[in-house]
Parts: C-alpha cells; sequence; structure tokens
C-alpha cells in the first residue's frame, strides 16, 4: 500500500491491520513515534492524519486514507513548528519520551482552535499521559505557543 | 600517552566482587584509585585528564556516568564540569562512558547507614565511610537514592578544575608564558594579548602533561552555570522526536522480539503449543524459555501478534494467589518474632498509655506497579568472545556482572552500551529484559536481537512497591501530642530486590520504617518498629522506596493525634519540630499557602513533613469537595536541598515527583487474583492524568551545608498531605491507599 509520511511518498507491503505505528516505526524507520500502550490509553504515538491527532497505535495501516505528519515532520531542531518552540521555551521535557505525542496532540488542538481555553486544554490534553509530570509545564506551552500562533 | 595514562596503569583494577556484603578487602585496597576507563583505549593524541573528561583535536566529551532517566542527571553532571573547565554546554558532547569501578557512587552510603541523615557524629561518620569503603571497591556505579547530585558536585567540579589547569600549564609550556598570565574561557586558554589556545588544540600537548591536581574550586559567586537556568542539553531533542531512546536503536541486522513470561512471577512454564504461530507472517523463530516463550520476528507488532496464537501451561505462583492472603500475611505480621528492629524509642510510650486515653489507628499501602512510559526493552548480539548489550540501565556494572555469570564469560568481554530511558522511577534497577533478550541471543548467537516488552507484559512483570500496613497508637494531653508508636508490617523490597541480584540485606531493612523512623519531632514518648513480612510477591525499589509507605503512615497518624487533641496541623508539628531545616520548610509552607487563612465551603488544607534521602520535604495540599468529588487546588511544597544545583530540572522534578505521589495514592494499586496482577495497563492504573494536575509551587531552601537531590524526596509527604486536606474538608479520614477505592476525585 502507499503511504504519505511527512511530505514523503512510500510503498510498503504490510497486512492492512498493522496498526500505524509499527509501519512507521518497523517499516519506515520513523522512531520519533513512540509505543507505550498499544491501546490508545496514553497518546504517545500520537501523529496526524490531514493535521488531526489520531492515535497510531489503534489506526490500522489500511484504514488511512490521509496525509500522515509524524512529529518528525512537524518541524525540525533547524526548523521548530511554533508548538517544539514552546516546548523548548518551557523546557517541558523530563524523559522526554510522551513528548512526541503531547506535542503533536498540541499541535492538533491549536490547528483547530487558536485560542483554547483552560478547560478545553485539559479536555483535548487528557489522553496523553505522562508519566514524569510534566502536566503544568505542557499547559504552560499549549498557552505560549497558542499565543505565538494567534500573532503569526 | 604520556603521564597521565601511566598514573592510570599502576592503578588497580578491582576485580569482579559481590555485590553487597562479604566483601573482604584491605585498607591498602581502599586507597588505590580505580584506573581511568578513558585510558583504556586512548591515543597519544588524547587528553584523557580523568574519567570524566577527554579532549582531542574533534572535540571535548564529558562522560556523565549517572543514567539520564529523565531526571536531568546528565544536564546536571555537565554543567558541573564545565562549570569549573570553563567551557559552554553547547562546546561538548556527553557520554555514558563505559561501565567502571571509577564511577562508583560516593553519596549512597550515606543513606545505607543506620543514623538519621542530620546526625552528624563522630560514629555517624565512621558508619558512613565503611559503607563507602565497600562501594568503592565494588566499584558500585549506581544512579539511585537520589545521589546523583550529592556524589556529584564537589567531584566532578575537581574534574574539570583539574583538566582546566592541565591544559593551562600545557598553553605556557608551549608559549613560554607563566601560567599566572593565562585565563580561560569559553573552551580556550587565553593569552595575555588575547589570544586564544582552543583546548581541543591544546589536547595533544596537555596529554603528555603531568595533571595538575592541586586545584581549588571557585567560589559560588563566581558561577556561570551551577545554580543558573540553563536550557537542558536534551531539551531540544526531546522536543523534536529525535532523542534516541534504548527502544529506538537500530543494530544493523538485527532481529525484533518480544515475550511472554509466566505472569505467575518468577514461575517456570510447564509447556506450550505454537502451531499457530510458527507459520504467521514475519515470525521467524519461536524461542522455549524456563519461564516462557519468545517470538523472533521482522516486526514488533508480528511478534507481538504471534505471541498472543501460543498455547502456555504456566505453573502456579510460588507466592498467594489471592490479594486478600497478601493482606492477611502483612496483617499477621506483627507478632515479636516478625520484628525486624526497634528503630526509635524516646521515653517510655508503654508507661505514657496507661491510664491515659489511646488513640489508635490502621493503615494500608499497597503493591504499586513503575511503568515508565517507554516499555522495557533491550538489544543484545552474544558472539563466541564478545556481548554486546544496549538499554538504559541504573547499575551499569551490575549489568555486565550479571551477563557475565549467565554466559560463563569474563566481564571484559560483556560491552554494555547504555542509554537513555524513557523514566524508570526504580524500574531500571531489576534485570529482567536484560535476562530476557541475552538468554533469547545466546540461542542466536552473531544476531543481534532486541527484545521489547509488549506493556501487558512490563506491567504484569513489574516488580512492584513493597505492600504493608501500619497500627498507630498515641496519646495527647491539653492539646498537645505526648506519646505516639507507630509500627510498621511491609516486604522487604530491599531483601527481594538483592535476593535476585544474588545477595542479601545484611541486618534489618531500614527502608520498612523509611520516613518514619528518622521523624525530625520531639514527641516526649516516641517508638517505631518494623515487622519484616514474609517476602510474598516480588517487590523492588519505587521512588522513594519505603518512605512512599512508612511516610504515609507516620504523617496520617500524626495528623489524627493533632486533630483529635484538638491542636492546629501546622502549629503542633512546628512545636514538636526539633531540627532547624524541619520547622524551616514547615514554615515555608505555611507562608506559601497561607495556612490559617480562611477557606470556602468544603475546602480543606492538610500539610506533612517527611525526610527522605536526607531531606526534609514539607508540602501542603488544598482540596474542595465538589459535587463531582473532591478536586485538588493547589499544592505547596519546601524542600531542604543544601544548594540547588540545576534550577529549571529541580522544579520540574520537585513538581513531577508531587504528580507522581499524588496520582498513585488516588488511582493506582496491583492486585493479585490466580496468582497474577490484575492490572496489565494504563487504564488499570492511571496515575495522574492532566485534568486531576493541581497547580504547584514548589521552593528550594539552601541552608544545610549537604547538597542533595530531589528525585525522590517530594513523593514521601504528598499522599499523607492529601488524606489530611480530605479529612479537613470533609471529616472524612482515608487509611488505605489507593484513595478511589473510598472516595470520588473530580
Amino acid at each position: 500500500m502507499k503511504l504519505n509520511v511527512d511530505g514523503k511518498s512510500h510503498e510498503v507491503d504490510v497486512e492492512d491491520d498493522m496498526p500505524l505505528l509499527w509501519v512507521l516505526r518497523d517499516e519506515l524507520g520513523i522512531t520519533g513515534v513512540k509505543y507505550g500502550c498499544g491501546i490508545a490509553q496514553c497518546g504517545a504515538c500520537t501523529v496526524h492524519i490531514d493535521g488531526v491527532a489520531v492515535r497510531s497505535c489503534q489506526t490500522a495501516a489500511g484504514d488511512v486514507d490521509g496525509a500522515i505528519t509524524t512529529i518528525e515532520g512537524l518541524g525540525t531542531p533547524d526548523a521548530l513548528h511554533a508548538v517544539q518552540d514552546a516546548w523548548i521555551t518551557h523546557q517541558v521535557a523530563q524523559c522526554g519520551y510522551c513528548q512526541s505525542g503531547q506535542i503533536m496532540q498540541a499541535a492538533s488542538l491549536l490547528g483547530e482552535n487558536t485560542a483554547p481555553t483552560d478547560a478545553e486544554i485539559d479536555e483535548a490534553m487528557d489522553g496523553n499521559l505522562c508519566r514524569c509530570g510534566t502536566y503544568p509545564r505542557i499547559r504552560a506551552a499549549v498557552k505560549t505557543a497558542a499565543a505565538k500562533l494567534q500573532g503569526a | 600517552m604520556g603521564k597521565l595514562k601511566t598514573i592510570a596503569r599502576r592503578s588497580f583494577l578491582i576485580g569482579s566482587a559481590a555485590i553487597v556484603g562479604g566483601v573482604a578487602f584491605g585498607a591498602y585496597l581502599v586507597k588505590r584509585d580505580p584506573e581511568n576507563p578513558l585510558a583504556l583505549d586512548a591515543t597519544d593524541a588524547d587528553a584523557v585528564f580523568n574519567p570524566w573528561v577527554k579532549i582531542n583535536a574533534e572535540g571535548i566529551t564529558l562522560v556523565t556516568p549517572h543514567t539520564d532517566l529523565g531526571q536531568g542527571a546528565a544536564s546536571m553532571q555537565a554543567m558541573l564540569i564545565a562549570e569549573e573547565l570553563d567551557v559552554n554546554l553547547d562546546q561538548v558532547t556527553t557520554s555514558y562512558g563505559r561501565p567502571a569501578a571509577a564511577y562508583y557512587n560516593t553519596a549512597m552510603a550515606g543513606e545505607a547507614v543506620p543514623f538519621r541523615s542530620n546526625d552528624d557524629s563522630f560514629v555517624a561518620g565512621v558508619a558512613r565511610s565503611t559503607v563507602d569503603a565497600v562501594m568503592k571497591v565494588m566499584g558500585a556505579q549506581v544512579t539511585g537514592g537520589s545521589s546523583s547530585v550529592t556524589d556529584s558536585y564537589e567531584k566532578l567540579r575537581q574534574a574539570g578544575a583539574m583538566a582546566r589547569e592541565t591544559l593551562k600549564a600545557a598553553a605556557a609550556a608551549e608559549t613560554g608564558l607563566p601560567i599566572s598570565d593565562l585565563k580561560t574561557e569559553g573552551g580556550a586558554v587565553v593569552l595575555p594579548d588575547g589570544t586564544r589556545m582552543a583546548y581541543t588544540t591544546l589536547a595533544a600537548k596537555a596529554a603528555q602533561m603531568d595533571l595538575v591536581q592541586d586545584v581549588a574550586l571557585r567560589d559560588p559567586s563566581q558561577w556561570r552555570l551551577v545554580g543558573k537556568p540553563v536550557q537542558r542539553m536534551d531539551v531540544v531533542a526531546k522536543s523534536t522526536g529525535t532523542q534516541t531512546y534504548g527502544i529506538d536503536l537500530n543494530i544493523e541486522g538485527m532481529v525484533l522480539a518480544s515475550v511472554r513470561m509466566n505472569p505467575r512471577k518468577g514461575a517456570p512454564m510447564r509447556g506450550f503449543d505454537a502451531t499457530a504461530a510458527e507459520t504467521m507472517r514475519g515470525v521467524s523463530q519461536i524461542v522455549a524459555l524456563p519461564y516462557g516463550v519468545a517470538v523472533v520476528a521482522d516486526n514488533t507488532w508480528r511478534a507481538f501478534r504471534a505471541l498472543e496464537e501460543i498455547e502456555i501451561d504456566w505453573a502456579e505462583a510460588p507466592y498467594p494467589a489471592e490479594q486478600d492472603d497478601h493482606w492477611a500475611a502483612v496483617a499477621a505480621s506483627f507478632t515479636p518474632d516478625r520484628l525486624d528492629k526497634e528503630w526509635r524509642s524516646d521515653g517510655d510510650v508503654e508507661a505514657a498509655f496507661e491510664g491515659a486515653e489511646v488513640f489508635e489507628a490502621e493503615y494500608r499501602a499497597p503493591y504499586v506497579a513503575h511503568q515508565p512510559l517507554e516499555p522495557l526493552s533491550a538489544i543484545v548480539k552474544v558472539t563466541d568472545d564478545r556481548v554486546d548489550i544496549w538499554a538504559a540501565h541504573q547499575m551499569p556494572r551490575f549489568v555486565q556482572q550479571r551477563v557475565a555469570k549467565r554466559l560463563e564469560m569474563d566481564e571484559e568481554q560483556i560491552h554494555f552500551h547504555n542509554q537513555y530511558a524513557g523514566g524508570s522511577f526504580g524500574h531500571r534497577l531489576e534485570f529482567i529484559n536484560i535476562d530476557v533478550a541475552v538468554d533469547v541471543a545466546d540461542k542466536m548467537r552473531g544476531t543481534a536481537v532486541k527484545m521489547i516488552f509488549r506493556r501487558e507484559e512490563d506491567f504484569t512483570q513489574d516488580f512492584t512497591r513493597q505492600i504493608g500496613m501500619a497500627r498507630g497508637r498515641g496519646a495527647f494531653e491539653g492539646g498537645k501530642i505526648t506519646a505516639l508508636d507507630l509500627e510498621i508490617a511491609t516486604v522487604s523490597s530491599s531483601r527481594s530486590q538483592m535476593a535476585r541480584l544474588g545477595s542479601s540485606v545484611p541486618g534489618p531493612d531500614m527502608q520498612i520504617v523509611a520516613g518514619a523512623w528518622n521523624m525530625r519531632y520531639s514527641v516526649p514518648n516516641l517508638r517505631v518498629r518494623g515487622y519484616a513480612v514474609p517476602e510474598l510477591a516480588p517487590t523492588s525499589s519505587w521512588r522513594s522506596v519505603g518512605a512512599s509507605s512508612a511516610g504515609f503512615f507516620a504523617e496520617s497518624f500524626l495528623d489524627e493525634l493533632i486533630h483529635a487533641a484538638g491542636a492546629d496541623p501546622m502549629e503542633e508539628r512546628l512545636r514538636l519540630a526539633d531540627d532547624p531545616d524541619a520547622r524551616a520548610v514547615l514554615e515555608a509552607v505555611a507562608e506559601m499557602s497561607n495556612w490559617g487563612s480562611p477557606l470556602g465551603p468544603r475546602k480543606g488544607r492538610g500539610v506533612a513533613l517527611v525526610t527522605s534521602f536526607g531531606v526534609p520535604v514539607a508540602e501542603v495540599v488544598e482540596v474542595t469537595d465538589t459535587d463531582d468529588g473532591i478536586k485538588i487546588d493547589r499544592v505547596w511544597l519546601a524542600a531542604e536541598v543544601g544548594r540547588v544545583v540545576d534550577p529549571v530540572t529541580f522544579e520540574n522534578v520537585a513538581t513531577g515527583g508531587v504528580i507522581w505521589a499524588l496520582g498513585h495514592a488516588m488511582n493506582s494499586e496491583i492486585t493479585y487474583s490466580d496468582g497474577q496482577a490484575e492490572q496489565d495497563n494504563y487504564h488499570l492504573s492511571e496515575g495522574m492524568r492532566l485534568r486531576q494536575c493541581p497547580v504547584i509551587e514548589v521552593r528550594a531552601l539552601e541552608n544545610n551545608p549537604h547538597v542533595r537531590g530531589i528525585g525522590e524526596p517530594p513523593v514521601p509527604p504528598a499522599a499523607a498531605a492529601l488524606a489530611n486536606a480530605i479529612f479537613a474538608a470533609t471529616g472524612t479520614r482515608l487509611r488505605d491507599m489507593p484513595f478511589f477505592n473510598t472516595v470520588d476525585f473530580v
């Protein structure tokens, strides 16, 4: 099947029901996308399909019908997305393992709503587990990113 | 290279030593410095000043031997070296280096002796230096016990200063200028005329110099990096998906594998039928192991899926199959023959209880899993003369020793490549991922095997926090606490852990009562006794270890007594506090939380003070009893840490410690049924999610001369402060964790 990932087209030979997560990690070598729980309970595997956040561990490769963006395609150290920039400004990460998913979730939220309220941020981000407890910095970074995107 | 290497060669190579206890060694051995591991493969062009600093024409490498588990250890260690070396963080690369005795932890001895951390007596000092000698001889390179900062604080600044002064000597030799005319800045020696000689260009010369060992450390007022809000070295990578964790590594030619082990932890497999799995797409091998079955495949998901198709006959658990029987075993351990030690006996509690109205209460702390978000994994390649292991681990030397023993090879043949960890919380002190990967790779010699645990497997095999109970008796008079008697019975996570290391805990297990026996209060009659529950399900070190349960017991019971006596929880604690640091952290949170100011209806505040890992921490929690359940509004924390090395990480990790503690106290436990953990993924053991996260304010106090770490100490007071706040708001006293079994949370 054909997949468009981070602006590149790939031909992969996988089962239709292989989760997108494992196509990205093991077939395409995109390891910025993380395996956390495998049952859509932690959000570490979050990617975008046409700009909308999905849990790639519960998205069958055969069901993908749009352009996939991963954390590696959202921005790079040399060309940061506004959300990544805010994450660096606030030094959100501890172990950092959940942050790919957190950033993709936040970018999806801000793609739909550039001025989320505190309650909307909490609701949108609640499915992304952080075991280190960086939640206060996540809240602050989402607001900084929102302000930056509004100014842009 | 020249002199530096000669010094290294003269040093004594420590052979394989027992892990703990029973080590015979002479004073001569203790005095010898372990060899510099950087010298082992250094060329004449490499200046390897000490085990932490290597400079050559290509660049500056700082070795940061403490594993970065997310607590910022790599940046913190680099900051300390860079401060004295006069380099900027963007001019260096960090490396874990190879496992080595030279990286033995000089700070763990402080918490391994039966003396309170604020006891600076001669006897306590002798005990600490004795344990330190054992750690040195063993070459115990350990990240744990919140000791990374303490271990590194002077040692790494010394390492940086020695390298700097040696580089200056090299520049003096090259230019003929006196050393006193030379300055250093930004990775270069600066001559009086402003000419800059980069360290990288001086390295070859420096490698031929005598190491300058007599250096003075700078006064903190001159620091550029330490204590300043600098950018963590890993923050860009961790915000762009470019940080490589152990699970992300790709070793050429590797195969992918996963495993199902007996969910009745430690029990063997009786038999299995993998007929259906064998022919599944991508599956190359089914590997039978004594304790389970591994599937080797070309894709992790294909391995996972094939595992589910294997029929397996598991042996029974070597511990009670049902949770009720675990609790019964704990409850039955408050007996003289299970008494591990009477740790504290001030005054005479029995006499104080005579004729008094005695207040009693009983508490429970359940098993809890670690479950950092990066699942356990390891990559192992075994050949006939060499083993390579890539994984994140808190005890690299023990990995080497363990694998050498397992494969009957020499330690020198075991090459461990430590990795960044996606969290740990004590999980990566254990070895099952290493063991399983080694066993499979040993059957596929010549091929690298990447072993990834499914989340369900990781949960099921987790060596959890200890289970325990406490019984308190107390008395008061005229609004003041007069007697407090606390009995704590838990399984010994230390003994369970040490047994898996093939060792034992000499003497009683202080962790059973950690955070309780060392309470910094003077109650006229105070007794704390620890009871060792016989081993049940295996347990291990869970962030803050014994203090996570004993701290909850002690500060909950004290709070009950204070309320019963009609006193104010903050005022009475301040009155009882017998140590300036303890009083200072209480006063700080009282001020931060505006303790005593009126609260609205259905609101309450709770306070707790627990000292663990040498750090007294006071926390105040404020809650509202809403129609939808308890909402945690605010938390304030104050901790006495001596000095903050990295203020950004301090704030982040202290806040995270509060969230860790509250989340598990509210929402998480592991219970057993049919010999298996009933919780096998995050929906059944949630910790805290963002919607429940309160506003948290933390403050570091820097009054004590001892510099301490902050990874664990924020954890122990939080559960008690929450229970105490809920009592203040609702009148309901929560004595059993997790609290969600008793009350609803928003």
